[in-house]
């Protein structure tokens, strides 16, 4: 009987499917956007805790440990400030420290950020679970001063090979105003894809770094003999011998004499951005859920508007033989559609949206999206949708009920 | 099965509110099979009567009788269900679902009455017996599958007419089913209504204001002189 009284419902509906249609539409967005919001966050966090490994700490001019990690290894921001080439030496030196890689930003090339660094580099930086970089192609500057390593995705947008040559500007941006290109630069090699920042960095050595600088701040003797020690860099990451000794060292240079330092452990400082980010994910989150809600009200809305001109329909339904139970059935299966016709819709099209835009936001944000079917938030919001958009129905039904028992038999229009 | 009356009423007294009393009807009898015209004009209780005797009422005193089942023994549930096997029905306007096509309005007692569907297909399908109602009725082929919103009000009566009539149930109700149709095409829906009630063996009650209609039935009422409902508290 029920399922006669479903089948109904679903025929009431395609009647009506201009209005139900738009009901649909509007719970499908609030899905969409709801699990487009759930999906970004997870995949912001996964990109983001997956980006370095290995280093136990991360030392720069004094600033807050967020902006420090999202500046040197997320590549987000500006640098506060730079830090000698002194305080790295001593540093480096430190008891305990097993490396130290020198890292210098700052610039452009074609707006991709520079990472001014040395060879140590690409043996030392880890991502993901203590994986290392490799090289498509190439291999690191050796002791080509000139040298450059591109990121996978740098090499792919610009159409880089080995033995291209690039000049490097000043600051940051897509367009810069100081190119230089008294001093070539030759690619010497390309990263594998990495789904981190590094993908979109371009790798020089810090002598080139230096010579940028000494192009725009000081134009005599930039032809000089090149100090084979930069000034200054923006910061280090440093892996130590024993886990246990990080701690003392980052208190170490927190409380260093000589220069106002910072040192942060990446995973706290992580900890820490989540912290931070996660009022504005909760904002974002409750935003999006009362949208939802906002779409399963507009099925109340839309069936009680039916029901005056449908008070005819359930008099027949009622003269026939149908109980009141049927008639509210009636209705609240025809929330039930709707609810589930909106919340599948949803689902079906953040999942293809997410397919089609997942390149371009890797390559453009570095961020990985998560694709590939179904996830258990997707199905949990499914049934959620489904299951308020029935209660949703229980109203105009139970207005229904009441004008079934109150028109008895004969309905005046 | 025989039985004695399609309707006999006791004594009753209706309202729609507690301390209302808009119907009082001494007696009042419909035999089995038997066609009656009941001459109803507005304000004379006749909704309420309807409504009473289609059991989506209860009365509010005495006894009545619908194919030999005292109503009042019977639970809101039992009589919907008692209705859905037992009575059909046809309104004055409007009495197809706009969603469902002329057939599947025609076979929807059939989803709520498991006894009708099985009388309904003792001679095939549910289909070819709503077909054959729908032909009898005097609709051709391409009718029955048109929507049901495109049909003319005089084809809506007859498809209304063909769903009171299948799966045969004991009493046929007809409110004011000719008031919008024409002279030529009222006298012949009368006609085929009543020979489809003769040949389901249904007792029909036709109720109208038109005085003309009544030489049409073997017997007639009139309900303002059964109903004294007004006349006391007047």
């Amino acid at each position: 009987m029920n399922g006669a009284i479903f089948n109904l419902a679903l025929k009431s509906l395609g009647n009506r499917l201009f209005t139900v249609g738009l009901t649909v539409l509007a719970i499908a967005m609030s899905v969409t956007l709801f699990l487009a919001v759930d999906k970004i966050r997870t995949g912001a966090r996964t990109s983001f805790s997956t980006t370095i490994s290995g280093t136990d700490l991360i030392v720069g001019a004094r600033s807050g440990s967020i902006n420090l990690l999202l500046y040197s290894v997320f590549r987000i921001g500006d640098p506060t400030g730079a830090m000698s080439w002194e305080s790295y030496e001593r540093i480096a030196g430190a008891p305990g420290v097993e490396w130290a890689v020198p890292i210098s930003l700052g610039d452009s090339h074609r707006g991709y950020r520079v990472v001014g660094t040395n060879n140590d580099y690409f043996e030392r930086y880890r991502y993901g679970r203590d994986l290392p970089l490799a090289f498509r192609a190439g291999e690191a500057f050796g002791a080509n001063e000139e040298g450059v390593v591109i990121g996978a995705q740098v090499a792919s947008d610009l159409g880089y090979e080995i033995g291209k040559e690039i000049s490097l500007s000043h600051g940051i941006g897509e367009v810069s105003f100081a190119d230089h290109d008294e001093h070539p630069m030759l690619v010497t090699g390309i990263l594998r894809p990495t789904g981190t920042p590094v993908d979109r960095s371009v790798h020089v050595t810090l002598e080139a770094i230096e010579r940028i600088h000494d192009d725009v701040v000081e134009e005599d003797g930039h032809d000089e003999e090149h100090a084979y020690e930069p000034e200054q860099i923006t910061a280090v990451f440093i892996g130590m011998e024993q886990p246990t000794l990080v701690l003392r060292l980052q208190r170490q240079v927190n409380t260093y004499p000589d220069e106002a330092l910072s040192a942060i452990i990446p995973g706290v400082a992580l900890m820490q951005l989540w912290e931070v980010v996660g009022a504005g994910e909760a904002a974002f989150g409750a935003i999006s859920a009362f949208v939802i809600l906002v779409g399963l009200i507009s099925i109340a809305t839309s069936l009680s508007a039916s029901l005056n001109e449908r008070r005819r329909e359930m008099a027949i339904l009622r003269a026939v033989g149908a109980r009141p139970g049927h008639v509210f059935v009636l209705l609240v299966s025809e929330a039930t559609a709707i609810a589930a016709a909106g919340a599948i819709a949803g689902i079906v099209l953040i999942n293809l949206l997410f397919v089609l835009i997942a390149g371009g936001v890797q390559s453009r944000y570095g961020l990985t999206l998560a694709s590939g079917g179904l996830s258990l938030t997707d199905m949990l919001t499914g049934v959620v949708v489904i299951t308020s958009g029935t209660m949703m129905g229980i109203l105009p039904a139970r207005r229904a009920l009441k004008n079934a028992l109150a028109d008895g038999l004969t309905v005046k229009l | 099965m025989t039985r004695a009356f399609a309707i006999e009423i006791d004594q009753l007294e209706f309202g729609w509110k507690p301390r209302q009393t808009l119907l009082r009807v001494e007696r009042f009898e419909l035999a089995a099979g038997e066609r009656l015209f009941l001459v109803g004009p507005s304000g004379s209780g006749k909704s309420s009567l309807l409504s009473v005797i289609a059991g989506i009422a209860p009365a509010s005193a005495g006894d009545i009788c619908i194919l030999d089942q005292d109503m009042g023994a019977l639970s809101p549930a039992r009589r919907d269900a008692f209705r859905a096997d037992n009575l059909g029905v046809i309104f004055q306007l409007f009495n197809l679902v706009p969603y469902l096509t002329p057939l599947e309005n025609v076979l929807l007692p059939c989803r709520f009455s498991p006894q009708r569907r099985k009388l309904a297909m003792a001679n095939g399908s549910l289909g070819d017996e709503g077909r054959r109602l729908l032909m009898a009725l005097g609709l051709d082929g391409d009718v029955v599958s048109r929507p049901s919103t495109e049909l003319s009000v005089g084809q809506q009566q007859r498809v209304a007419a063909a769903r009171a009539l299948i799966g045969s149930p004991g009493l046929i109700i007809a409110d004011e089913p000719t008031s919008a149709l024409d002279a030529d095409s009222r006298d012949n829906f009368i006609q085929l209504l009543q020979k489809e009630c003769e040949a389901a063996n249904s007792a029909l009650l036709f109720v109208s204001h038109d005085q003309a209609l009544g030489a049409f039935f073997d017997r007639r009422v009139d309900l303002s002189e059964i109903n004294t409902a007004g006349r006391v508290s007047a």
